[in-house]
């Protein structure tokens, strides 16, 4: 090893330079300086294969140790529809009133599910990857939109689930199936803008992980899965049930539901919760203001994930 | 030391530690030595009068942590007791340039590895002070672990697009890092299974390998290199060289000293969070194994 240059700083033109200007002269940017979101967001897309890759390898290590492996990825949902079915339509009884009862609810838990599944592991999203950020750089919404991707694959593994019991049940393949693959972009946008929200606030309050199930709960029993969200208009005071109308989640399942519940389509049991042009608004509406929101929200808190 | 007009930069330093050794170790001690030489090459890392404070929670006794304890201070609106406040770094200054291979030594606690953490952007810095670098500096540390249920191979794919490397370009460089890293080297294919079946060893030498794939502008080692065989530490540090000759700046954290003669030119000697000393490596190690064994 030779003589190297050994100084702290150096001599010369530089000499009275203070450190913001040597930096400038020399091109050094503020270590963990958060971009601009433009520059933010055409990182991101330089990173889509990341999150992809990423998002797969969460699936495949989640399901390492368990002996059926991604079998469950089929199996969950289906325990899930066996308990509820069970218990709503055995036991309580609501089945009586709803034609094809069993599609019906495994509709509105299956998209219930994959808007709360997004809200949960969201919540844990930047924390579980804490060793990742802490040691490589990259933009930390990677890690955000591989948990809202994983949670996309798990509903579509549910859809294959949803569409044979819709087979099985005797509904007919009909045009209207034609509604789903765009209720699920928008589903998935919406849900994509409030993985990011939840994974800002869960980074910065790990309490919230321990919430997270009751506040889901709760969200599952206001966004008539079990029944149907017209019900809010009998049983609630005018502007409340609007309100409660209002839920991203009722307008998903409704129009899941209009899309695959067709034996029955005249049931008045189905009947639409919003008109169906204000179900698409309210649809589009919901996945644009929160996937905008939860998006720049999260982008905010970029320094902040892994530090401390 | 040969050509260089060294007995300068020795006497400097020597000044240095008489002065520090007085105890008035002062946050803007290092501005004494401006006047020093001036090296190759353009400044990559310049860290000005750098703060970093620790807040800790759940650090109080364990008695005070009970539900009844914590919903009176709840009620009484006392703030948590549970957080403390640790200063790791206190007022450290220095500037790095290309081609420079930086030691890190002091004992245990010194704030060496925050120092890294906070250079990585990883760790904020308090008021008053900021660290400016050049691109996004790569921290490498002996316990960042990646994804334990995943292979090992899945981890470099995913290591290397975390890198900003496309998919057919990780795909690409993947056998080569498993080669050098050697943990396939013992008979077994380790380098399929997941990485929580590896030692401490070969775990560290897979990250480094994944991170040595790139070259990096501002790279900080955290004992990352101490970890591996005699073997693998000559490889590794064969790569640490290659990245000083492309003009990238390498701070190295080791409490083996060997490594760092080895490998830097300078060296920072850091004790209780302040620098002790800065100089070249010979003579920062020297004093600093001399206070070691005093």
């Amino acid at each position: 090893m030779g003589a190297r240059v050994v100084s702290t700083t150096s001599v010369g033109p530089e000499a009275g330079l203070s450190g913001a200007e040597l930096a400038t002269r020399y091109g050094l940017a503020v270590a963990g300086a958060r971009p601009g979101i433009v520059t933010y967001t055409r990182q991101l897309w330089s990173y889509r294969n990341f999150i992809v890759t990423y998002a797969s390898s969460i699936i495949s290590a989640s399901f390492s140790k368990a002996r059926l492996g991604r079998l469950w990825q089929v199996l969950t949902p289906l325990s899930n529809a066996a308990v509820y079915y069970l218990i709503f339509g055995v036991l309580v009884g609501t089945k009586r009133d709803v034609p094809n009862f069993i599609t019906y609810l495994c509709i509105g838990i299956f998209t219930f599910l994959f808007t709360s599944a997004s809200a949960v592991q969201g919540v844990q999203s930047v924390t579980k990857n804490l060793a990742m950020i802490r040691a490589l750089h990259f933009p930390r919404a990677t890690v955000s939109l591989a948990t809202t991707w994983t949670q996309l694959q798990n509903f579509l593994a549910a859809m294959v689930v949803l569409l044979a019991i819709a087979l099985a049940t005797h509904e007919p393949i009909s045009h209207t199936w034609i509604y789903m693959p765009p209720c699920i972009a928008l589903q998935l946008m919406f849900n994509t803008g409030l993985g990011f929200a939840c994974a800002r606030i869960g980074a910065k309050i790990p309490d919230l992980k321990q919430l997270a199930p009751f506040v889901t709960r709760t969200w599952m029993y206001l966004s008539g899965v079990l029944y149907s969200a017209t019900k809010f208009d009998a049983n609630l005071p005018g502007p409340l049930a609007t309100v409660a109308k209002l839920n991203p989640a009722v307008v998903y399942i409704d129009i899941m539901r209009h899309a695959l519940l067709r034996r029955f389509a005249n049931s008045p049991a189905y009947a639409w919760v919003w008109p169906p042009m204000v179900t698409w608004a309210l649809a589009i509406g919901w996945a644009v203001v929160a996937l905008a929101a939860g998006y720049i929200y999260f982008w905010r808190g970029e320094e902040e994930y892994g530090r401390g | 030391m040969a050509d260089f007009n060294s007995d300068v930069v020795t006497g400097l330093t020597k000044a240095v530690v008489a002065e520090l050794t007085t105890e008035t170790v002062a946050a803007d001690e290092t501005t004494t030595r401006k006047r020093e030489p001036r090296p190759l090459g353009a400044p990559t890392v310049i860290v000005e009068n750098v703060h970093v404070t620790y807040r800790i929670t759940g650090a109080g006794k364990t008695m005070n942590n009970t539900p009844s304890a914590a919903l009176k201070r709840i009620m009484a609106r006392k703030s948590n007791p549970t957080i403390r406040e640790v200063r790791a770094v206190k007022g450290v200054s220095f500037t790095a340039y290309q081609g420079e291979a930086v030691g890190l030594v002091g004992s245990n606690g010194s704030g060496k590895s925050t120092l890294l953490r906070a250079i990585a952007g990883l760790l904020p810095v308090d008021q008053g002070g900021a660290i400016y670098t050049m691109g996004q500096p790569s921290l490498l540390g002996a316990n960042a672990a990646l994804l334990p249920d995943l292979s090992g191979e899945q981890n470099v794919i995913i290591g290397l697009l975390a890198m900003g490397m496309t998919r057919q370009r990780a795909e690409e460089l993947m056998p080569g890092i498993i080669e050098f890293s050697g943990i396939d080297e013992h008979g077994e294919k380790f380098s399929e299974l997941p990485m929580s079946t590896y030692s401490s060893g070969m775990s560290a030498r897979l990250r480094f390998s994944i991170a040595a794939a790139r070259m990096h502008d501002v790279l900080l080692v955290d004992e990352a290199l101490a970890t591996g065989d005699a073997r693998f530490r000559r490889r590794s540090e064969e790569r640490v060289r290659e990245m000083l000759a492309s003009a990238g700046t390498v701070f190295l954290v080791s409490h083996a000293v060997g490594t760092i003669r080895e490998v830097c030119d300078r060296s920072i000697w850091l004790e209780r969070g302040v620098i002790r000393m800065d100089g070249p490596t010979e003579e920062v190690v020297d004093a600093y194994e001399q206070f070691m064994t005093r």
